[in-house]
């Protein structure tokens, strides 16, 4: 430094008042040369304490994680300050940043510190019970409370508006593959895991059956009885072809009278035979209506993957339904498999 | 506007008369009983059908209802916190009135705060002046500022004072700042769980 100083510049020499210091940086440390605290911002002292803070060692407070340099550009003859990263030996998962500069000639005078809790703030505020007033004005220490507030107010809103509307899109979805009427699955859920069986058998997966099954004399029982008791006609043969499956296995509605299964896993052709004659049987005991009975019946066409090389849904729907029409020709009442190698 | 809003009125109606009456709103107003969703955005018009549609059904003057509205956003603890960030009494907390909008655009950078300017006076008199996109924000701030009071434990005589210029305005007697102990405040909260 040079011989004429401003007048501002020699009250700095001369010295601010520890008070003055700890307005300006209430988190402020001055050691002596040996690294004795000999003054304290006041919020500091308040984490340090309790007891005198004032004549112990920084040692005895802090553990010094790392200590660099700060280049100082304007000026190279300028010593620079140091940023320090301090650990709280009380708190140690509370960690401090902040600058030391040299006071007087190569810091005859010893060191200041100005320290802060950066990201550790709120942690910080929490453990010591700190106040607005435990912070300088300058500090954004208060807006950045209130902005992860702000920050957690919004994503607890965010969250919960996604939830919902996760919820809504899944009733959608539900809605969009179930028939109403039965509650069973409809034409377009079942063509979409038709697709995954169909893909998943070529690729090694399991063996599959498509059952195609056709009330009949169903609209018999419309006509006399009128739709209502047709309605619940058809949710009783829902419940009787639900029954007859398997978890897994997919039975949708897929028309008036229609209804298609899709049967998973190990199963052969006797099984399939047996099943069908089962669900038929099922389907022609009478179904009371009103008090009334109804009698209707079943045809049953089946497509069975092991009969082909590479299945392929149209195909398969199609060997089905030929299947099923063999069983209507028949007589009706009957469950008919589609013959391997016989073309639809 | 953020649905934000319109979901406060919702709230403020649920809760002091009832799921009932707000059905009643809702349904005039052609929206389903789980009303507004806070973050989706709506037309601002819907505000003022639902202002004017709650006045109606409560028979209450629109300006007595919005003040009402404002004592009850004071006492949704997440809200009354974030205004207690404004300053240490009542005195700072006025003062941070002028930032109101700006600390709002620092939550959500296109949320529509009124702007409050703050002029003060002498005797402890102040006068804020209200610029929102809705009439009636002046009446809000009145509430709001009369509930805050009490939360900061402030003794002050708070009314809706003329509109001049095309701004509304509130008139605060500020008579002691430390009146009563007021509600605790702590910077931080506990830490809380992470939701699932």
């Amino acid at each position: 430094m040079s011989g004429d100083l401003s007048p501002c510049m020699s009250v700095l020499q001369g010295g601010l008042s520890p008070a003055a210091l700890g307005e300006l940086m209430p988190m402020f440390l001055w050691l002596d040369r040996h690294g004795v605290i000999c003054a304290a911002g006041p919020t500091l002292t308040k984490i340090l304490g309790p007891g005198p803070v004032v004549g112990t060692a920084f040692e005895s407070h802090f553990h010094l994680r790392r200590a660099r340099a700060r280049r100082h550009e304007q000026d190279e003859t300028h010593p620079g300050g140091r940023k320090l990263i301090l650990m709280l030996l009380s708190h140690p998962e509370i960690g401090l940043r902040g600058t030391a500069v040299e006071v007087g000639p190569a810091g005859a005078e010893g060191m200041l510190l100005n320290l802060t809790f950066g990201i550790h703030l709120a942690d910080a505020v929490r453990e010591f019970g700190l106040t607005e007033g435990d912070f300088a004005t300058s500090d954004l220490a208060i807006e950045l409370l209130y902005l992860r507030e702000a920050k957690a107010a919004v994503m607890d809103e965010l969250r919960a508006l996604n939830g919902r509307l996760e919820e809504a899109r899944r009733a959608a979805e539900r809605q969009a593959l179930t028939d109403p009427l039965t509650g069973l699955a409809n034409r377009r859920a079942f063509d979409g895991a038709l697709q995954k069986a169909v893909r998943a058998q070529t690729q090694g997966g399991a063996p599959f059956a498509l059952v195609l099954v056709d009330l009949d004399h169903f609209k018999q029982v419309n006509d006399r009885m009128g739709h209502a008791a047709g309605d619940q006609v058809l949710n009783w043969a829902a419940g009787i072809l639900t029954e007859e499956v398997r978890r897994g296995d997919v039975v949708a509605r897929t028309g008036g009278d229609e209804f298609v299964l899709l049967l998973r896993g190990a199963i052969d052709r006797a099984a399939l035979q047996t099943l069908g004659r089962r669900m038929i049987a099922r389907l022609e005991e009478p179904c009371v209506v009103d008090g009334t009975p109804c009698r209707i019946s079943a045809s049953i066409g089946i497509a069975f993957s092991r009969d082909y090389p590479v299945p392929e849904a149209d195909r398969m729907l199609a060997d089905a339904d030929a299947a099923l029409y063999d069983s209507k020709r028949g007589g009706r009442g009957r469950c008919s498999i589609h013959a391997a190698g016989a073309a639809a | 506007m953020y649905g934000l809003i319109n979901k406060a009125l919702q709230a403020f109606l649920t809760e002091n008369y009832g799921a009932a009456l707000w059905s009643r709103v809702a349904h005039a107003l052609g929206l389903g009983p789980e009303g507004f969703e806070a973050m989706l955005r709506y037309d601002d018009r819907l505000t003022e059908e639902l202002i004017d549609t709650a006045a109606c059904v409560l028979d209450k003057p629109r300006a007595a209802l919005l003040e009402d509205v404002g004592a009850f956003l004071a006492t949704i603890e997440p809200l009354r916190r974030l205004l207690r960030f404004g300053g240490s009494d009542y005195w700072e907390f006025l003062f941070s009135l002028d930032e109101l909008q700006g600390r709002g655009l620092m939550t959500l950078p296109d949320l529509e705060l009124p702007e409050l300017s703050l002029r003060s006076e002498s005797g402890g008199r102040f006068v804020i002046e209200v610029r929102g996109p809705i009439a009636g924000w002046g009446a809000v701030m009145a509430g709001l500022l009369r509930a805050m009071a009490d939360d900061y434990g402030a003794l002050v005589l708070i009314e809706a004072a003329a509109p001049s210029g095309g701004l509304e305005r509130v008139q605060v007697m500020l008579l002691e700042a430390a009146y009563a102990s007021g509600r605790r405040f702590d910077l931080a909260l506990p830490p809380t769980r992470v939701p699932a």
